[in-house]
């Protein structure tokens, strides 16, 4: 299904560009090229399939159907919707303060929070394109797994008292429903903005990723993950979870190093790791939280999440080398 | 005089959507009265969970993104 990617990146690399093959620089461009082209092409077609079931669904509505349920219920609702939900980061305050104010629990809220930057549709869907779907699926269940685990740990040590008490008197208005779509043409338009605010966002990222995906494959010898990223050296893991958490991009952007990091030997957690950590620990979130969080509990939850994250890792190198 | 009303915890959209207003005001030669309003509170207090949000003569009318021009060019006239 993708050899025209493949077929592109060979005529562009070799025919145009008159690189000889084999070269590192070859390989670099040709890397380049397929993924860059492959990559835009998903965004556009996911984005846009999405966009059109999502068109319906608003964070008013998930805070709605999630109040005043069982945990046993709550929490998967929660991780799932926050999934799915389309939301701003910018949003994430408000969306705090309405689910603790409908009664919703502060780990059923947290497991909101985490699971929703961490799985993204896109980041599914290319991640599948890249490197199988069974990895993706993989990455799909520990995410959800993480925001349970996360929400449940927060609920356990009670740590309502380190959530600002300004939230805790905020009494909210009558919700406004936001009309969801209604018409085909609305879901449409709806989508088609989906794309065009989604994909100007994430374009930068992803040529970026690309990019350093690119150099990585084409200049980065084998040996040099062979020796510091297998899974016999016990620190990689936890390095990968460090060094991602100061690189904040999307779950899309950090793809093509994924795919570079694998395709050059680094063990399958090590890479699912960093990568979680890249998109779900990110400091100008952290900035927006600590609006409602005191200091503590953004702490406790950096480290609910580095220590998931290390377990996702040490797990998956565990199961599947 | 319509009064608007941009709610948002002064990210960027919530600019945009603001000057987004005020430009199409000006376009269309009408007066309008146009305030961010940041305090979350306030913002809840208007039953809206995800910004950016709009009011009306302190009615909602939008929330959740930037709102499209021509429900802007139909807000004003209306």
């Amino acid at each position: 299904m993708f050899e025209i990617f493949t077929k592109l990146a060979d005529w562009s690399t070799y025919s145009v560009l008159g690189l000889t093959p084999k070269t590192h620089l070859a390989e670099a461009v040709h890397f380049f090229v397929e993924d860059v082209t492959k990559i835009f092409f998903l965004l556009v077609l996911v984005i846009f399939a999405i966009g059109l079931f999502r068109s319906m669904l608003t964070p008013e509505r998930v805070r709605k159907v999630v109040a005043g349920r069982s945990r046993a219920v709550s929490y998967p609702m929660a991780v799932g919707l926050g999934a799915v939900t389309p939301f701003c980061s910018c949003s994430s305050v408000p969306l705090f303060i309405g689910f603790l104010e409908a009664g919703i629990p502060l780990g059923v809220t947290m497991a909101f929070l985490i699971a929703s930057p961490m799985i993204n549709e896109v980041a599914v869907v290319v991640l599948a394109a890249a490197v199988g779907w069974k990895i993706a699926v993989l990455y799909v269940v520990a995410g959800l797994t993480v925001g349970i685990l996360g929400g449940l740990a927060i609920e356990f040590f009670k740590l309502e008292k380190w959530v600002e008490e300004y939230v805790w008197k905020i009494r909210m208005g009558e919700t406004v429903l936001q009309q969801g779509a209604t018409t085909l043409k609305q879901r449409v338009d709806y989508a088609w903005g989906q794309v065009k605010e989604i994909f100007g966002r994430i374009w930068i990222y992803v040529l970026i990723g690309v990019g350093i995906g690119a150099a990585l494959h084409g200049f980065v010898p084998q040996e040099f993950f062979l020796k510091y990223a297998s899974a016999d050296n016990l620190l990689a893991v936890p390095s990968a979870v460090l060094v991602g958490i100061p690189l904040y991009s999307n779950a899309t952007g950090v793809i093509p190093i994924v795919e570079a990091l694998l395709s050059k030997g680094v063990p399958i957690g090590t890479v699912l790791a960093l990568m979680m950590s890249v998109a779900a620990i990110s400091l100008p979130e952290m900035i927006i939280l600590r609006k409602v969080l005191k200091p503590q509990l953004i702490a406790t939850f950096i480290g609910i999440l580095f220590v998931a994250f290390i377990t996702v890792g040490y797990l998956f190198n565990a199961l599947l080398t | 005089m319509k009064n608007f009303k941009v709610l948002g915890s002064g990210c960027k959209k919530c600019a945009t959507t603001a000057d987004l207003i005020s430009a199409k005001a000006a376009d269309l030669g009408i007066d309008i009265e146009i305030e961010k309003v940041t305090d979350m509170g306030a913002i809840m207090g208007y039953g809206v969970m995800s910004t950016p949000g709009v009011v009306l003569n302190e009615a909602v009318v939008h929330s959740g993104s930037i709102p499209t021009p021509k429900s802007i060019e139909d807000w004003i006239k209306s």
